[in-house]
């Protein structure tokens, strides 16, 4: 009795061919059903191969799924459930999967052993870029893309837990009806798409009734506790720290049907039942890697799950649990039967016996033993011990993560008693009662292990990298013997399947050539995912536009409107400059926002520079703290530049500070470092001075502010400004700030700064304003024919009168390095001060930053050129500093620019050569103030 | 990785944004003679040792709360979670406490 359903039929294509399976396939069982052979080609020698597992372990049915003009590439054809219009396409062969042409590879095999592109590709060197990389690159890597978007979206999660029961087999089934039963919080994940584990595919009885039967009664069960999760198709990848569990549930492998196809789940457990089961695992033996070559426990899956007969099937096996698959003829290894060899490129015809006897077969189940899977209880560095009656690794109690039980097949109690045993062991300790043990079979393990079966053909250990017994014991004789290096050297399991039928057995070989055994040759450790984590999945959500949050300034829908690009400046999006009709590109409209703003009047958001509310008895003394100069001393009513130094003498930031009130302060960061700046004031605040009477808050979101500059700047606020408010040169002068309000009775705070050069005020408003404040401000400059402008006409004006911005202030640079040397209060300490004067900081040859113009006028200067005296030769010995920003400048009708020269303040006049490699650029600059307008300052103060 | 906030309880580590050395919170005293070499000692030496470390966390995507956690850096395991303002004025981070600036 099979749990597929024949009155369901399902139609799919394999390779562009036809065929039908039934509801409950997977497309492994559909294949196999259908009688196909060879479903791809292994990785190097691209020998035709088959299917092997009848689960995750599976290393060579890797197939692509394809729909909606994509692919999705090395999917285990094992564990796709089928569904109706399934396209599948085998892998790694060029031409088809029964021709292929790297089958070559697989002749000259004798050449392409472990190591094998160490040792060749080695020279010329020249022929690397051009012949060896692309040839190797082009037969490397398994599966292909198509290069185009993912259709799909995955969803991303959260869950909470008592606890986590990791395999649905016999003992997690249990634990989670008694706990379940208690009332407990549980979670119940397998990565089969079917719950019961290996009752699924053995014959075994209940209770004396068919398993399934059990099973489904347990299910009913679960799935009507409101308590209980059940997950199916979740494969528990990996063990993070604290309990928490990463998972991948799938929901289709359609692509591109709707719906999220995958999420990835983050569980917190409070306690986890790992109940994993076992992996059955190969022999090595000559020509092992044939199409029809099974494990016998997928024998028996596709029998008895998926009710497909293998014809002519021959047993080898080396302990009792092989003996329960149905086979024409047994080799016993343990009664001295071996097989010599075995024949059938396509598809195996027959296998010859040591006694030279040739049997016809069409498959072949192997028995080799089964391996708990403990992986997921190495995650958090545990280590499996040997236990050398059952001859597999078992997890060892003493290294397990925290709040972690392991029971049944995964403790390596193979048994279906002894799995009901730990469960109701499990769920008593878990404090829970427990129900009568069903009644199931309890056969001992009897096994005699036989790894090997030497001879001369290639004998297949990591079928998926195409590691043979030879590659292993030839690492060993080139000294690669510890298993690390082994595996690195030869990539034992080191292909998606972790090596899950491969790495025991490939240790009892190195233990076999070194003479050792298996526990003093080691096991590696493994580390998630233990199956593979889409990408797609782990970024389920933060794709294109959504890959981080956007942030939309106040005039955001104003500058949509009038024709502005836009830049991203950390989250936010900023108006790049406005277009108008008729212009030529970029430049047309950046040097008209720049004109017009110093002619009349411009208007730019800046709301995207951070705001700290600053509040307290000790504002003024922890600002002093924090930046360079001192602020306890500001005036109220009055503004002050600032910098702020990294401990480490670095500057950190700038901005100005405004003073409200005596104990309100208003700070100013750059939009870049808004973020860290606060983190910085609260480490300052929380960490070193905890008893400072001082607050703070994030206010950036809070106030839309807008930049005012030009000669008409006053008259243009005038019009908005409340009448009873007095805003003339005299009674609000430069660097002035006060509370107003503007537009009859909206409040408003107004600062007298310039980041232009031209006299200007900042203005900011309650942010649900700063939409209709930029309107009502363009259309009351409309005398003045005032002009919006963008970040790029801001940088241009702020290079032309020589403000140190993001390039400037890079992470590299001292308050000397900026010419704010004179900044540095020597009255007070600071953050930074002490390492600041250190004496590779300061000094006559140290950079400093200074203007630079072309000599040539035509000339063109670029960013990142390196500086060098005239005449000496561009090496790093001869660098005498970069440039750090340049603009054209309309106002001057040049090129300009702003660089870090060394000792440059004292070489203005002076002719260097600018060195750009990268754009093949060579120009002479005169090195001048980096003040390159009103260098006085006279058009601030009027 | 969870982190036991005082005031919050148990939050995912991912609100948070991790700085270093508890060690931190004792800027060494500007005035001192030997200011130059204890701020070098202060900005660039750590005692990096496997095993139990107090460090500091920054609840950023929460009540922005400077935390001093004490962490088994070789198992991840959490032992103390405490405010970092309560162990500056409690002086507790280790018996440097006393060269430190008082701010």
């Amino acid at each position: 009795m099979s749990l597929v359903d024949k009155n369901v039929p399902l139609n799919f294509t394999f390779d562009g061919k036809a065929y039908s399976g039934f509801e409950g396939d997977t497309l492994a069982s559909a294949l196999l059903r259908d009688g196909v052979k060879v479903v791809g080609r292994s990785f190097k020698y691209h020998r035709p191969r088959g299917i092997m597992g009848a689960g995750s372990e599976e290393p060579n049915a890797l197939v692509e799924i394809h729909g909606r003009g994509v692919c999705e590439p090395n999917r285990r054809a094992t564990t796709i459930k089928l569904f109706d219009g399934l396209k599948a396409k085998s892998q790694n062969h060029m031409g088809s999967r029964n021709f292929d042409l790297l089958a070559v590879n697989d002749f000259i095999h004798p050449f392409l052993a472990a190591g094998f592109y160490y040792k060749t590709f080695m020279w010329p060197e020249a022929f690397w870029e051009k012949l060896y990389e692309p040839v190797i690159r082009r037969a490397a890597g398994l599966g292909t893309l198509t290069r185009r978007a993912d259709p799909d979206s995955y969803d991303k999660g959260f869950l909470h837990c008592d606890v986590l029961i990791v395999g649905a087999g016999p003992s997690g089934l249990l634990t989670a009806l008694s706990l379940g039963r208690a009332g407990q919080r549980v979670i119940l994940a397998d990565d089969d798409f079917r719950m019961g584990g290996r009752l699924l595919s053995e014959s075994f009885t209940v209770n004396d009734a068919l398993a399934s039967e059990w099973i489904g009664e347990v299910l009913e069960e679960l799935s009507e506790m409101p308590e209980v999760r059940l997950m199916p198709r979740t494969s528990v990848f990996g063990v993070f720290d604290h309990g928490i569990y990463g998972a991948l549930e799938t929901r289709t492998d359609a692509i591109g049907v709707g719906g999220a196809r995958q999420t990835l789940w983050r569980i917190y457990a409070g306690h986890t039942v790992l109940a994993a089961g076992a992996t059955e695992r190969p022999i090595a033996f000559a020509n092992n890697d044939r199409p029809g070559i099974m494990l016998a426990s997928a024998v028996r899956s596709y029998k008895n799950r998926f009710g497909i007969d293998l014809e002519n099937t021959v047993l080898i096996t080396n302990n009792d649990d092989g003996l329960r698959t149905d086979a024409a003829h047994i080799i016993d290894t343990r009664g001295g039967g071996y097989i010599a060899n075995t024949a059938g490129r396509k598809g195996l015809r027959s296998v010859t016996l040591h006694t030279g006897e040739k049997l016809t077969a069409n498959h072949l189940a192997v028995a080799g033993g089964w391996n708990p899977n403990v992986h997921l209880t190495c995650h958090k560095r545990g280590r499996p011990v040997w236990d050398k009656a059952l001859a597999c690794f078992v997890p060892d109690a003493a290294t397990l993560p925290a709040d972690m039980s392991v029971i049944g097949a995964a403790a390596g109690h193979f048994s279906t008693h002894s799995a009901f045993a730990d469960a109701n062991a499990v769920a008593k300790k878990l404090g829970a009662k427990t129900p009568a043990l069903p009644k199931a079979e309890d056969a001992p393990i009897q096994i005699t292990p036989l790894w090997h079966i030497k001879g001369a053909k290639r004998a297949w250990v990591d079928f998926q990298n195409d590691v043979t017994a030879k590659d292993i014991t030839l690492a060993h004789q080139e000294g690669f013997s510890s298993v690390e290096h082994v595996k690195r050297y030869t990539t034992l399991g080191m292909a998606t399947d972790q090596g899950r039928t491969s790495n025991v057995v490939g240790l009892a070989v190195l233990a076999d050539a070194t003479q050792q055994t298996i526990p003093q040759t080691g096991t590696t450790i493994f580390r998630p995912p233990y199956s593979p984590v889409p990408i797609g999945a782990l970024a389920a959500g933060h794709a294109g536009q959504h890959f981080k949050p956007t942030r939309l300034t106040p005039s955001h829908s104003y500058a949509l409107e009038n024709g502005a690009a836009f830049v991203e400046a950390g989250y936010w999006k900023r108006a790049q400059w406005f277009a108008r009709t008729g212009e030529k590109g970029w430049r047309d409209s950046v040097d008209r926002e720049v004109i017009m703003t110093r002619n009349s009047v411009g208007i730019c958001d800046v709301t995207t520079l951070g705001k700290i509310d600053v509040q307290g008895r000790d504002a003024g003394k922890f600002l002093n703290k924090v930046y360079v100069n001192t602020f306890s001393t500001l005036k109220v009513g009055k503004c002050r530049y600032g910098l702020m130094l990294r401990e480490d003498g670095i500057a950190m930031d700038d901005g100005t500070t405004a003073r409200l009130s005596e104990t309100h302060f208003v700070m100013t960061t750059t939009t870049a470092k808004a973020g860290p700046v606060f983190r910085h004031l609260e480490f300052v605040r929380q960490c070193l001075y905890p008893d400072m009477d001082v607050h703070l808050i994030s206010t950036t979101d809070q106030w839309a502010q807008f930049s005012i500059a030009g000669p008409n700047a006053r008259k243009l606020l005038e019009k908005i400004i409340d009448p009873e408010f007095d805003i003339s040169n005299e009674a609000f002068p430069y660097m002035a700030c006060a509370e107003m309000k503007v537009c009859s009775g909206t409040r408003a705070r107004i600062f007298r700064l310039s980041f232009s050069g031209e006299l200007a005020y900042e203005i900011s408003v309650p942010a649900r304003y700063g939409d209709a404040l930029v309107s009502e401000l363009m259309a009351q400059g409309e005398e003045f024919d005032a002009v919006m402008y963008g970040t790029e006409a801001l940088g241009v004006m702020r290079i032309e009168k020589g403000h140190a911005a993001g390039n400037e202030l890079n992470g590299t640079t001292t308050a000397l390095a900026l010419g704010l040397g004179g900044f540095v209060s020597k009255k007070k300490d600071c953050i930074g001060k002490v390492l600041s004067k250190r004496e590779g900081m300061i000094g006559q040859d140290k950079l400093s930053m200074v203007g630079f113009m072309p000599v040539n006028e035509t000339d063109k200067i670029t960013n990142g050129a390196h500086f060098f005296t005239k005449g000496e030769t561009h090496n790093a010995q001869n660098d005498q500093g970069y440039m750090s920003s340049v603009a054209w400048s309309p106002s001057l009708n040049s090129y300009i620019g702003l660089g870090f020269l060394k000792n440059g303040t004292n070489r203005k006049g002076e002719v260097i050569e600018a060195v750009d490699y990268m754009r093949d650029n060579h120009v002479n600059l005169q090195v001048v103030n980096p003040h390159f307008i009103d260098p006085e300052g006279a058009r601030l103060r009027v | 990785m969870i982190i036991n906030h005082p005031l919050l309880g148990p939050r995912d580590a991912s609100e948070f944004t991790y700085l270093g050395d508890a060690a931190l919170m004792l800027r060494p005293n500007p005035k001192s003679d030997t200011a130059a070499d204890s701020f070098y000692s202060y900005q660039y030496i750590r005692e990096n040792t496997a095993g139990q470390h107090r460090e500091l966390w920054y609840h950023e995507q929460g009540d922005r709360s400077w935390l001093v956690v004490t962490r088994n850096i070789s198992t991840h395991e959490i032992t103390k979670v405490e405010l970092a303002r309560d162990v500056k004025r409690a002086k507790a981070i280790n018996n440097e406490a006393a060269t430190h600036e008082l701010g």
